[in-house]
């Protein structure tokens, strides 16, 4: 089993075809929205954290790629500019899933990129706007 | 014996001299006593890294052929509006200065990307910053536009001058309020959703001289990773504030007003910071050196995150309208801690200060001190202490006749 978290780059033209629902019915993978802008007739955007034996992965990534979808991996999206941080810690209180937190002995906070869903909260609540969004 | 400032910077120049950090101290007088740590160290370096939003800089451009006056026109910095209020060619520049243009919080909340904190922090790393002047012409300054690049490198004199830095002491920031504000303390959830604080607790500059026995007017400092010295008390300078039983202000009391050359500072001790439907703000490196004269002197010097309390205020009613009332008392251990409880609810806590930078300049400082690169000076006059008349008092407004 694997769970992976991917950003979904739809084309204007797919945004009306019922993609995910065949990634689930043909490859037998489970699915849970985490963000979506999906307006007709123009470019959509889904972050979407995926479920599934990891050849189906692979076989669902293949199907999504040839449908026209251009996919990214979630934890390249939010990035921290590690020389402007200054560790002061005032984004733990903001992000809702524990990706930055606050060591206590070094008194740095860490980044999980993996534990990341792009909320983007701590984008502009950082006050050196140390974090960085890149859809 | 108490020892003599002379006598210290003896040492630090034939290289003797014992230097640590106010982290460090408290091991130090666990092993050999207060006795005999008073003996043996000699300084305690303090350090503190945040937002100080009264700080600024003033720049000295040079003259124009022909000559322009900047007093009594508009000036801007890379857009954002300075201040021209002195003679031909100083310019003011706040830390809170936005430009014209700036949206502000017209689309809430605003984002603040660009301000004079971000001018001085552009400045001091080297870069070149759009001057635009209008003036109105005399016959002695005629020219009436300018607009030009300027560097920090050309122009006569580039001082920061911050006139309230170093607070003895903060607040701890929470939200009673069903929806999310946006204050200087961050951003703040409802329902006590979290609690920001600012203070570097046990490493702060004014925590480990809580009585300004040593910390004085000249004293010499690491400002911005340059040079810098205390110039005055700082604006709001509160020495009667209450205290703790050690001597410590559990509210916000003192304050320092820094000066130092900009032109040996370094940008990542100067950074332009955007607060969030607040505003923009510069924050500060700060690091003041203690002589350790006597034995009171080296006990304060030991104080520790536990032992240093502060008052959880509530920023979207008591602070705004100025009402007195704390929710609670909590100290820095507490919050440095992740957590703290608040009405039975466990509320998680984000600092604003950064206790990493805090601990890199007390690092700096010392070594600045142990290389002989750094000698003390003995205040030319203290700082207004506890039986001073001086006291931060709020406005009394009173109605202006038409």
């Amino acid at each position: 089993m694997v769970s992976k978290k991917i950003v979904l780059h739809f084309p204007s033209k797919l945004i009306d075809k019922p993609v995910i629902s065949t990634l689930v019915k043909d490859f037998n993978l489970e699915f849970n929205i985490m963000k979506a802008f999906i307006t007709p007739r123009e470019e959509g955007l889904m972050v979407l954290e995926v479920i599934g034996d990891e050849k189906d992965f692979d076989k669902g990534i293949k199907y999504l790629n040839k449908a026209g979808i251009r996919i990214q991996p979630l934890s390249k999206d939010v990035k921290r500019n590690d020389t402007r941080c200054t560790n002061c810690g005032v984004c733990v209180t903001i992000c809702p899933t524990q990706a930055l937190v606050y060591d206590r002995e070094t008194h740095e906070v860490h980044f999980y990129d993996t534990k990341c869903i792009a909320c983007e909260l701590c984008i502009k609540a950082c006050p050196v706007r140390a974090m960085t969004v890149d859809f | 014996m108490p020892k003599t400032i002379a006598e210290i910077n003896e040492r630090i120049r034939n290289g003797s001299v014992v230097v640590v950090t106010a982290e460090e101290i408290a091991d130090v007088i666990n092993k050999v006593g207060i006795e005999n740590a008073a003996k043996q160290v000699d300084v305690v370096t303090t350090g503190t890294f945040g937002p100080m939003c009264s700080s600024g800089a003033y720049l000295n451009v040079g003259h124009t052929k022909p000559k322009i006056k900047l007093g009594g026109g508009t000036v801007t910095l890379n857009g954002v509006s300075a201040y021209s209020g002195f003679a031909a060619v100083d310019v003011l520049m706040g830390a809170n200065a936005l430009s014209e243009s700036d949206p502000r919080n017209k689309v809430f909340p605003g984002e603040f990307n660009y301000g004079g904190g971000h001018v001085i922090e552009d400045l001091v790393a080297g870069k070149d910053l759009v001057l635009k002047v209008r003036a109105y012409g005399t016959d002695c300054y005629p020219r009436k536009e300018l607009e030009t690049y300027i560097n920090i490198r050309d122009i006569n004199e580039a001082v920061l001058f911050n006139p309230r830095n170093a607070y003895q002491n903060y607040n701890c920031a929470v939200n009673l309020s069903d929806k999310i504000i946006y204050t200087y303390m961050g951003v703040l959830k409802p329902k006590l959703g979290n609690a920001n604080y600012c203070s570097a607790g046990q490493l702060s500059p004014l925590l480990n001289d809580p009585y300004y026995k040593t910390i004085g007017i000249g004293t010499k400092i690491f400002l911005g990773g340059g040079v810098g010295r205390v110039i005055w008390h700082g604006t709001q300078h509160n020495p009667s504030a209450k205290r703790k039983y050690n001597g410590v202000p559990s509210v916000p009391a003192g304050t320092l007003a820094v000066m130092g050359d900009l032109k040996q500072m370094k940008p990542e001790w100067l950074m332009g910071t955007s607060m969030l439907g607040y505003g923009v703000t510069l924050s500060v490196g700060i690091g003041v050196p203690i002589p350790i004269l006597d034995e009171e002197i080296c006990r304060y010097t030991a104080i520790k995150d536990e032992d240093i309390w502060t008052q959880v205020v509530d920023y979207s009613n008591s602070y705004p309208n100025g009402k007195p009332g704390n929710i609670a008392e909590v100290n820095y251990a507490q919050l440095r801690s992740g957590k703290i409880k608040i009405h039975g609810k466990e509320i998680i806590t984000g600092g604003l200060s950064s206790y990493s930078r805090a601990r890199e300049i007390a690092g700096i400082l010392k070594d600045w001190i142990k290389k002989g690169k750094f000698l003390l000076d003995k205040p030319v006059a203290s700082l207004p202490g506890v039986d001073s008349d001086c006291k931060c008092k709020p406005l009394k407004e009173r109605a202006v006749k038409e």
